[in-house]
């Protein structure tokens, strides 16, 4: 075993087994009543449109709109404005979404396409001020505190995820330790000798975190916290990583559009995730109509950020699929969204059936016979689709017969068809032979579009 | 010990995916620790198959090959000593078959000493008990591994 962990000298006292309901970064904005908030949220949609002015995309889209300074005069009033897309920002390459000089932009962020160039985020330094401070918001809301050390095991370069809860931790005042990704015995090091309590990562990460620390003699029993996010992840991947790395684990949701992860983050009630109505306007839509969908129903996220002002946006359309939450919450807070069930650009029509990979994840981690990894390969047969999930088999439920195998390949097969209502082809694969991934998982591979 | 336990041989069960190359990357292992195969089966399934040996040294075999990141796992077997002439086979199957025991799967391998036939039967323990009753003769755990 290494050296004494620090912390086991001096335990920091902390409130965090004993609930922390109440327990805020800025309890005002965070709990305003419902008419403070929308005459907030007013003020702040005309000051964003004016902000869209002196970008010649919305100069022209408003124009078209018949969109003036005043066409605002209340919240419900947003519905008259145009929607951005992604493809907008990508066609606005490099700076042409920037609403102010670029000696203001005081830092630039980019976001990877699968094809072409990249969408450019900037920030003022407002901006990077206002995105600490989101960050600084959901680390209190889930418990942490000053003085916590806190590793950042994502990546640190042109992805926000790095930087963006690097610096809100920073503003708390935890000990940040900016590890990135990548080396993961030395990353299970650091959080055994540092005494690491708080991680953040894609889920995956930590699954792979925690399987790789089963082969080494680091303990991570320091770990309180873990904040996942830039991915979808089920309740069952919750419950495995609870297990696993003995945290209580936290959903973070975030877009670089949007500034990046802190958009929106779940509390200790973990049932729904609390987005910041004093900094985004948040809409559900119909993605095929646009038509704005009430509570309760899911469709697209739609967001229009109000205090952004180097790269203001209008109901930006996030490709997200949530829905919002009727309910108020215990904690205080404002209306919540529910966890992010997929991406449409994830979402796979398989024989024109609507397929999300976290289904089949939640299928696959509920199924103690087969490991945590998958992949999904997509092919086009005779015209018609057929999707394969090669999954691993878990090394104990193999006892040496062949019927191990057969009967966990039938099982996985009859638990995909019933979850998805799609007949599958079950590959089933020795252990540890799939891909580990350290950043976002591409577990979908369609091959459909290939001649 | 009772008398019928040390006639229960370990067999080496691999897990294996049908991909080129995974044959030869157990028996490199195994090479390595310079175990010696006895005999070898595989039973196939779709796109998978279970590679089973008789090996002379079995708990270093598991070791080695579970370090190499295959899934293994020990599965007892009885090795019955056949006649090495012609209806050497016709014998034992013979008496198998009188005794009642129903065999899962079998192989057959052929030293020098001696032709055996490995079967793999539910309870092994009880089976080995009634061949030996019967005059089959049972290469114990000791003459192999
Ligand atoms: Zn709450």
């Amino acid at each position: 075993m290494g050296p004494k962990r620090p912390r086991d000298q001096a335990p920091l006292p902390r409130d965090y087994d004993q609930g922390i309901i109440g327990m805020f970064w800025n309890e005002v904005i965070e709990t305003l009543p419902p008419d403070a908030l929308e005459a907030l949220q007013l003020t702040r949609l005309k000051e964003t449109v004016h902000r869209a002015m002196k970008v010649g995309f919305y100069k022209k889209a408003f124009r078209e709109a018949g969109i003036t300074q005043d066409s605002i005069k209340s919240l419900a009033d947003v519905e008259k404005l145009p929607f951005t897309r992604k493809q907008d920002l990508r066609d606005g390459y490099p700076f042409g979404f920037f609403a102010v000089p670029l000696p203001e932009v005081n830092r630039i962020h980019t976001t990877s396409g699968t094809t072409g160039k990249p969408t450019v985020v900037g920030y003022t330094k407002n901006d990077l001020d206002s995105w600490a401070d989101l960050i600084a918001r959901n680390m209190t809301m889930v418990g942490v505190r000053k003085g916590d050390v806190f590793q950042n095991m994502v990546n640190y370069g042109m992805f926000t995820g790095g930087l963006g809860f690097h610096y809100g931790a920073e503003k708390m005042g935890c000990t940040v330790i900016p590890s990135a990704t990548g080396n993961t015995k030395r990353q299970i090091e650091m959080i055994h000798d540092f005494g690491v309590n708080v991680i953040h990562c894609t889920p995956s990460y930590a699954m792979h975190l925690s399987e790789v620390a089963e082969e080494t003699d680091f303990s991570m029993d320091s770990l309180k916290i873990g904040l996942f996010g830039a991915e979808p992840w089920s309740e069952t991947m919750r419950r495995e990583l609870e297990r696993r790395l003995d945290v209580t684990a936290f959903d973070s949701y975030g877009l670089s559009e949007l500034f990046g992860p802190g958009v929106a983050f779940e509390c200790p009630e973990r049932n729904g995730l609390h987005i910041w109505h004093d900094a985004y306007l948040t809409e559900i839509i119909d993605p095929a109509s646009g038509e704005r969908l009430g509570p309760g129903e899911r469709g697209e996220l739609v967001v229009t950020p109000l205090t952004k002002e180097a790269m203001p946006l209008i109901r930006y359309r996030t490709g997200d699929v949530t829905k919002l939450l009727e309910d108020r919450c215990a904690c205080g807070r404002g209306t919540k969204i529910a966890r992010i069930t997929g991406r449409s650009d994830d979402m796979l029509v398989i024989r024109g059936i609507n397929v999300f990979p976290s289904q089949i994840e939640h299928v696959i981690l509920g199924l103690p016979e087969v490991g945590n990894q998958f992949m999904v390969y997509v092919d086009r047969v005779n015209h018609l689709d057929e999707m394969l999930i090669a999954v691993e088999m878990n090394r104990e439920s193999f006892h040496g017969e062949l019927t191990d195998l057969t009967r966990t390949q039938a099982k996985v097969a009859k638990s995909l068809r019933d979850a998805l209502d799609l007949r599958t082809t079950v590959k089933l694969v020795e252990p540890g032979s799939l891909p580990r991934f350290e950043g976002k998982a591409k577990r979908v591979v369609d091959r459909r579009g290939v001649v | 010990m009772t008398a019928g336990e040390s006639y229960l041989i370990k067999q080496i069960s691999v897990f294996s995916e049908n991909r080129p190359g995974r044959l030869a990357a157990i028996a490199a292992a195994l090479k390595e620790e310079e175990i010696n195969i006895l005999a070898f089966s595989i039973a196939e399934a779709d796109g998978f198959g279970v590679v089973r040996a008789l090996v002379d040294k079995p708990d270093k075999a598991y070791a080695k090959l579970s370090a190499r990141g295959f899934n293994v796992a020990f599965t007892d077997v009885i090795a019955v000593q056949m006649r090495d002439e012609p209806g050497g086979l016709f014998e034992v199957a013979t008496l198998l078959g009188t005794a009642g025991i129903n065999i899962e799967y079998a192989y057959a391998y052929h030293s020098r000493d001696a032709a055996v036939l490995i079967i793999r039967v539910d309870r092994a323990a009880d089976a080995a008990k009634v061949i030996k009753e019967m005059g089959g003769k049972l290469l114990s755990t000791i003459t192999i591994q």
